[in-house]
């Protein structure tokens, strides 16, 4: 394929091959960051929490008035959804994972540290937490009954033991030996014994940036019973009785005592849908914002080639008449639009990585690998290509004789 | 001779229906994608308090000392302290140095309807002072706020909602009937009428699109009723337990406003403000030099980002789209213009100057950019009622358009068309008259 009279006729229309590599560059950088914020938010909602959460409900339970024997109607409460068919095993606690609020606390390695070694969202439970939730103990062991101790939301107080995930066991004691060490939690001077580490626990939040993202998987349970006008209850329930135990589960706290307020009653499997709502949102505007994109830029290619064509027609009739084949003319649009286009995808790769490092700096998002923009690369010549076939395959179907008769 | 161009353009347009439909189309997607982003990002970035957001000021007040400790994760020690102490709240309350002061603050309590047959239900409250009110601007419809005394009083008295107002009393006036929080009886001393700044500037903590509370209470009420802050509780290692301990701590907790009209009171308060950290430090409570700010509504703003990151990658993707669909349009525009060569070469020869063909062209653009924004208008509205499908509930209130909003996006499109159309319209006017009619 002789390039030069391409080249030469692209120049007297320099304006039109201008505008479509443009398109093609602007086209592939938005493409290559917006599919890689597409696919940093579908990993970020997919990230596991730890929970068995098919089986899993939150009653989300208030007591009216502040009464004095909180502590005791919870257990009865508690004990009351453990007896219930379907239960697995309850637990009360201050908060769940994927709530997006909750509490977060230093964690130092001495009492006196300034700036602590890590931070942590706290969840209080008893020794029915862990089997409540479905977590994985891999090493150490649960709390004793004897362990747990009442504690309200205004108390600073610090634990004796703790059990804390293996993503915080790790980042407080890289060489791996975190079980039995002590830490000091809370801003106390008294050491708090690790006896348990977990697979894994995420922390309330769900947020895509930050310590967040960063530390979501640095939870520990306290050996706590939380007493507050308002605490939550978590159900695990045999599978597939998640509907029918939630509506008896209702039952039987308002036959226990009326003077509550049940403020939320959902399956954990909506509690994810409403954590990761708005990330799932951003992805699916990004991925039609994309799908739109390349449309126009698609039918921007057809429309301009098109035009190139009827101006041409006289020139192509001209060679077909001179022996030039139908697949010479095909392959006369296609190789100009791939000179077109590769210089766009070139200027593309560029633009990309520059907006990519750009937003690595405003919305610490992480580096885009240099091969994804290659994809794209590819990805916009084909569309490129794509494109072009439609009016070329026009130009190449037309007769030699009716092209040259008149324009 | 506008009408006759514009007649010229419909019927310039009409000859090549595919090309017209994909410029307007482009144009209208492009103006649909980014008047979206754009709407929502103007209605959560606007001025809440309208006339007003200059002269309320925000105080923030350094009870940590200028290097502290780690205080959360991601905290940013160069940073002040978005609330306060309900130490320093109560102690600039007692100063009342400026026009109108409030120490706020969000909480809950449950409801128990006098009616025995239906369950008691939930209320966000707001714990505030008097002055919240006029400080505010907030309409009332039936009543008034309570009283300064009522607040030295620590009264059982509440301001409802209209909402609330409609569901308890049929939107009958309540004042002087009572309402049952957490088995307590309160005075409905106002009902209010709908008020919703949005953003909820006042208090950033959460849900900063909500609507904002349901009933609202006196701060000294609330605190005898250790009522626990729904919000961002932000504690120190020294606190102690207990309700008293949280309010003998450094916990922060508390939003403070002072309303403060003139350059020369603000001046004022900010030395108030130094003045007491200084004499915080003699007491020996401070261990470092004063370090106070205030912020108005709108600095407030900035300050807290109140623009979400998801938003901002909306608008910068979305105009970045529109660039892509101008540069598409021109494209095609310039391919349109260029086929029509010969009939503004037989136009040129017939007489007509360089300006005439210039003003056909650029009209021509109009009309496409005229078609671009109802195309786009009819994208906006869609993408609209997709952002409020897709996000969370939160936002969902900021989704309206009003009537600046299309204005707006009908300028931008016959403005950014107009813009795209220029270099084809200037290639027009290039056209030589003897060289068309010579292939002919």
């Amino acid at each position: 394929m002789e390039i030069r009279p391409i080249l030469s006729s692209m120049r007297r229309n320099k304006v039109g091959a201008v505008l479509i590599g443009l398109q093609i560059a602007v086209t592939l950088a938005i493409l290559c960051n917006g599919l890689f914020i597409v696919q940093q938010r579908i990993a970020l909602s997919q990230r596991p929490s730890g929970m068995i959460e098919t089986d899993l409900f939150t009653i989300d339970n208030g007591w009216i008035g502040n009464p004095p024997d909180v502590s005791s109607r919870i257990l009865t409460d508690i004990a009351a959804l453990r007896a219930l068919p379907g239960v697995v095993d309850a637990a009360n606690s201050n908060d769940y994972p994927l709530t997006n609020s909750g509490w977060t606390e230093g964690v130092n390695l001495t009492p006196d540290q300034k700036n602590s070694s890590a931070f942590m969202a706290l969840y209080f439970g008893d020794e029915h937490l862990i089997d409540t939730l479905g977590l994985k103990l891999v090493a150490g062991r649960n709390f004793e009954p004897s362990e747990i101790t009442d504690r309200g939301s205004t108390d600073r107080v610090q634990p004796a033991t703790i059990i804390v995930t293996r993503s915080l066991a790790n980042r407080l004691f890289p060489d791996g030996k975190a079980l039995g060490q002590s830490i000091y939690v809370e801003g106390g001077k008294h050491p708090t014994q690790i006896v348990g580490i977990v697979d894994r626990l995420q922390i309330p939040w769900t947020g895509a940036a930050g310590w967040q993202k960063k530390y979501f998987e640095d939870s520990v349970i306290e050996p706590y019973q939380f007493v507050d006008s308002a605490s939550s209850y978590i159900v695990r329930t045999k599978p597939g009785q998640l509907d029918t135990v939630m509506l008896a589960a209702r039952k039987r706290l308002m036959e226990i005592n009326r003077n509550r307020l049940i403020t939320k009653i959902e399956p954990m499997a909506d509690t994810r849908f409403t954590a990761y709502q708005d990330h799932r949102g951003l992805a699916i505007i990004l991925a039609v914002v994309c799908a739109a994109l390349v449309a126009v830029t698609g039918f921007g290619i057809v429309g301009l080639t098109s035009y190139w064509v009827s101006q041409r027609r006289r020139q192509i009739g001209i060679r077909r008449a001179l022996g030039a084949t139908r697949g010479a003319i095909l392959r006369y649009f296609q190789t100009e639009n791939l000179l077109i286009a590769s210089a766009g995808a070139i200027v593309g790769v560029g633009l990309a990585i520059g907006i990519n490092l750009w937003m690595v700096s405003s919305f610490e998002m992480p580096r885009l690998k240099f091969v994804w923009t290659l994809i794209g690369a590819v990805a916009v010549l084909l569309l490129g290509q794509f494109s072009v076939l439609w009016p070329a395959m026009r130009a190449a179907s037309l007769p030699p004789a009716l092209a040259t008769r008149s324009a | 001779m506008f009408a006759y161009y514009f007649g010229l353009a419909i019927r310039s347009l009409k000859r090549n229906v595919v090309l017209t439909v994909l410029i307007i189309a482009a144009i209208g997607v492009g103006i649909g994608a980014s008047m979206t982003t754009l709407t929502v990002f103007r209605a959560m970035g606007s001025d809440p308090i309208p006339g007003k957001s200059d002269q309320l000021f925000t105080v923030q007040i350094d009870n940590w000392g200028p290097n502290p400790e780690s205080s959360g994760p991601g905290s940013k020690s160069h940073r002040l302290q978005d609330q306060l102490s309900y130490t320093d709240a109560m102690a600039l309350m007692k100063a009342h140095a400026a026009k109108r002061q409030s120490a706020m603050y969000a909480s809950g309590v449950s409801l128990t309807p006098a009616n025995p047959d239906l369950l008691p239900f939930q209320l966000h409250i707001r714990a505030a002072f008097t002055d919240f009110f006029p400080m505010f601007e907030v309409p009332f419809l039936y009543g008034a706020p309570w009283s300064a005394a009522d607040d030295t009083a620590h009264a059982q008295v509440v301001v409802i909602t209209r909402a609330l107002n409609d569901k308890l009393f049929a939107g009958a006036n309540s004042v002087g009937k009572t309402l049952n929080l957490e088995g307590h009886e309160y005075r409905i001393a106002g009902v209010l009428d709908t008020w919703a700044p949005i953003p909820k500037f006042y208090d950033l903590n959460d849900e900063r699109f909500s609507k904002g509370a349901d009933v609202y209470l006196p701060f000294t009420r609330a605190i005898d009723e250790q009522m626990e802050a729904w919000g961002s509780v932000n504690c120190r290692d020294n606190a102690e337990s207990g309700w008293q301990g949280r309010l003998r701590s450094e916990c922060i907790w508390v939003q403070y406003w002072a309303e403060l009209p003139t350059s020369a009171e603000q001046g004022a308060y900010r030395r108030f403000l130094d003045n007491y950290a200084a004499e915080q430090r003699s007491a020996g409570r401070f261990h470092w030099a004063p370090r106070t700010a205030l912020q108005n509504v709108r600095e407030w703003m900035v300050y807290q980002q109140i623009i979400p990151d998801e938003v901002r990658i909306l608008v910068l993707v979305s105009f970045s789209f529109l660039f892509v669909c101008l540069l598409n349009a021109m494209g095609l525009m310039l391919a349109k213009t260029m086929g029509r060569s010969r009939d503004i070469g037989v136009r040129r020869a017939l007489g007509a100057t360089r300006r005439a063909v210039f003003a056909q062209c650029l009209i021509e653009s109009g009309v496409v950019g005229l078609g671009g924004a109802a195309v786009g208008l009819v994208f906006t509205w869609l993408g609209l009622l997709g952002l409020r499908a897709l996000l969370s509930a939160k936002s969902v209130e900021l989704t309206h358009m009003n009537a600046t909003d299309i204005a707006i996006v009908v300028a931008v499109a016959v403005v950014a068309t107009l813009l795209a159309g220029l270099y084809p319209t200037w290639r027009a006017t290039k056209i030589q008259p003897a060289w068309q009619l010579k292939a002919q």
